[in-house]
């Protein structure tokens, strides 16, 4: 608890080593650390200012500002119930106050066992099938309250725990780039003649630069 | 949800209906999202068919297509490329997949349904105009969309269509998956690009610079939207001058449209640019089958939660920019949000303000401040504790966002005429005056109801500023 594992460290290193600036993973280390916590602790900000090379200040600068980061903990289930307007036009408003009183705690209050916490949040992508809500970032459509009655119960049993990861893991597979696949990022200062096959492909006698054979190298 | 032709019950609010389909063929497909299934159904090709032909070939294919763009600004692709300074390198491409507009919700299905066919339209983009590297960003908040997105890319790398020497040839890009962690605002390109840095998601100030000019790392960057990209495949299979039979002239091809609210059958679907009008999308049996429980139609927001909204006079229209525009309002992102007559119009509207007060980076003090107290004033109107002044200040807060004649519809039972785009701006980005949007539109097409929430209270002076709940104040 704390920084990251050396596990989550090697994954910091493969996700940082695809951008051409460090400063790029920032936020994707972010979403590392709080996969590993549950939230994003200052130390593990720490740990990431080391990794990218900026200070923890900048680190929390930019994490201050996303509302997904979150810094004490939280429930092992966040619920989202989307009060914005195609979800209020049919029923969001009903939806959270049936979730207030049922557990007992406001919008972004966390029910005193650690189960679950509630958040009252924005717009989520999803309104052709509102009133909808997001547990964990996993989406539930056209919700009605019993069924929410239904999914509060399950998740304080732990009955969704085979469908749903605990809060802070958010992709449950990565993107993996095969090595001997892989171009790697240069730095941008480091390139300033266009790619080969611009060069090579070109119907216009204007582009004479010789192809950027570096391109090929393997970082 | 059963028993309609064209329903596929896994891609969730999807009907496809009797239209042509350029970025949702795939859809039916229960395993839409696999490379098995995408090369089965012509993945692939139309990157093949760019590579027989030259960088500008395929460039000139793009622009002769006039992909207007789908994020909300309408603006061509193709040129949208051309503006890039040339000569200049290396230059970037980063996907907006970073999708939140309210009532929006497109993106988000293709990147779960059909990751491939955006892969595939970046790497046309990266081909045709030279960029040494693509970032694909997606939302924080949908781990779905993420986890297709990363599969598609494995599964892409290791069957050598994205990496080094791409089906064999010189042509070399790498396609990076980045994701969000929840701001709105990182919706509009340049905060896109600060957050890509690892900054906060604040807009940059444009003009002068671009970011096709200045963009991510201060080099050439083109931002395209997540829709705009899928339709590259079906354009380089089929030529452009196929492409442009459908729909109109100006606005050529199809575009996804999400309609939700009080309608029957809410739903997205894949309509023919410009020809369909919002009448059609309402109350067409093939669209939403009209309004629920058969109630009048009360208003609607054609384009997003950042689009001025309109009234039955304007279901007429067609689904196209330039006459949307001249009405008063936008098409934005493809987003209608209907309203039935039972509707409690100012509480519809403040949870858009709320959205955009919530949403609001902080960068500009007439979007920070003058959203929040739009916001504050409004909840006060909404829980009856208003006064007429409330309702004049609503507009001098706004006003300070946007100084003068703000766009809106007309309304014959009001006897206004309508207010074209567009307005002027004291914030950078379009958040600030977006907040503006909901609470103007609603004051001005159904003063009445504002009236009656205040009427109580009369002239009075303004009670002390109610402390804004942390819980929903609900539409109606």
């Amino acid at each position: 608890m704390a920084r990251l594992t050396e596990t989550n460290v090697a994954l910091a290193r493969e996700i940082i080593a695809r951008y051409p600036r460090k400063k790029s993973a920032l936020i994707p280390l972010l979403h590392l650390a709080q996969e590993q916590d549950g939230y994003v602790t200052d130390e593990a900000m720490q740990h990431l200012a080391e990794l990218v090379d900026v200070t923890p200040a900048q680190v929390l600068g930019t994490a201050s500002f996303y509302e997904m980061f979150k810094f004490h903990p939280v429930g092992r289930y966040v619920v989202n119930i989307c009060g914005t307007m195609s979800c209020a036009l049919l029923g969001a408003h009903e939806l959270i106050e049936r979730a207030e009183a049922k557990l007992g705690v406001r919008s972004g209050g966390t029910t005193p066992d650690g189960a679950i916490t509630i958040e009252r949040a924005e717009c989520q992508a999803a309104c052709t099938e509102a009133p909808c809500l997001q547990v964990n970032y996993r989406y539930r459509y056209r919700v009605t309250p019993d069924q929410l009655d239904t999914l509060l119960d399950d998740l304080a049993a732990g009955r969704l725990a085979d469908e749903i990861p605990p809060h802070g893991t958010l992709q449950a597979n990565r993107q993996r780039i095969p090595a001997d696949r892989w171009v790697g990022p240069r730095a941008p200062e480091d390139v300033s003649v266009p790619p080969v096959w611009m060069v090579d492909r070109t119907d216009s006698p204007d582009s004479t630069d010789s192809p950027d054979s570096s391109e090929e190298t393997t970082p | 949800m059963t028993g309609f032709v064209g329903t596929y019950p896994h891609a969730a609010g999807f009907y496809a209906g009797d239209r042509p389909r350029i970025v949702t063929g795939r859809f039916e497909h229960a395993d839409s999202f696999t490379l098995e299934r995408y090369l089965a159904t012509d993945g692939y090709a139309g990157l093949r068919a760019a590579l027989e032909m030259t960088p500008q070939q395929v460039h000139d294919e793009v622009r002769g297509g006039t992909i207007l763009g789908r994020g909300g600004a309408g603006f061509p692709a193709g040129v949208k490329w051309g503006l890039m300074p040339e000569g200049v390198y290396p230059r970037y491409l980063v996907v907006n997949g970073d999708e939140s507009e309210p009532g929006t919700y497109k993106d988000r299905l293709l990147m779960e349904r059909d990751p491939h066919q955006l892969i595939e339209g970046c790497l046309i983009a990266a081909y045709a105009v030279g960029l040494s590297q693509v970032f694909l960003y997606v939302r924080g908040e949908m781990a779905l969309a993420q986890e297709r997105v990363a599969a598609a890319l494995n599964e892409a790398y290791a069957a050598g269509y994205i990496g080094k020497s791409i089906l064999g040839t010189d042509f070399s890009v790498d396609i990076v998956l980045h994701w969000g962690a929840g701001a709105y605002v990182v919706g509009e390109e340049t905060a896109l690009i600060e957050s890509l840095e690892g900054n906060r998601g604040e807009p940059r100030l444009k003009p002068p610079f671009f970011p096709a000019a200045i963009g991510l790392y201060g080099k050439p960057t083109i931002v395209n939207n997540v829709e705009t990209l899928s339709n590259l495949p079906w354009l380089l299979r089929n030529g452009a001058t196929e492409f442009v039979k459908i729909g109109t002239e100006t606005s050529p091809g199809t575009r996804m449209v999400a309609i939700s609210g009080h309608v029957k059958r809410p739903g997205v679907f894949e309509i023919i640019n410009g020809t369909t009008t919002f009448r059609d999308i309402i109350y067409g049996d093939d669209f939403c089958q009209g309004i629920r429980d058969d109630n009048e139609l009360k208003s609607f927001v054609p384009g997003g939660g950042s689009a001025p909204w309109f009234l039955p006079d304007q279901l007429d229209l067609p689904f196209e920019s330039k006459p949307v525009g001249a009405a008063g309002s936008m098409l934005g992102s493809g987003a209608v949000m209907v309203m039935d007559a039972t509707t409690d119009i100012p509480a519809a509207s403040l949870t858009l303000v709320r959205f955009y007060a919530h949403e609001s980076c902080g960068q500009c003090t007439p979007c920070r401040e003058g959203a929040t107290w739009l916001e504050q004033i409004l909840q006060r109107v909404v829980d009856g504790l208003g006064t007429r002044r409330d309702l004049e200040m609503l507009f001098e807060a706004g006003g300070t966002i946007c100084p003068g004649d703000f766009p809106h519809a007309a309304s014959e039972r009001l006897g206004i005429e309508a207010q074209p785009f567009p307005f002027k701006m004291t914030t950078i980005c379009f958040v600030g005056p977006s907040a503006y949007t909901a609470i103007h539109s609603a004051l001005t097409l159904f003063p009445d109801e504002f009236e009656a929430k205040v009427a109580a209270n009369g002239n009075g002076p303004t009670p002390i500023p109610v402390i804004v709940s942390t819980s929903a104040g609900g539409g109606a």
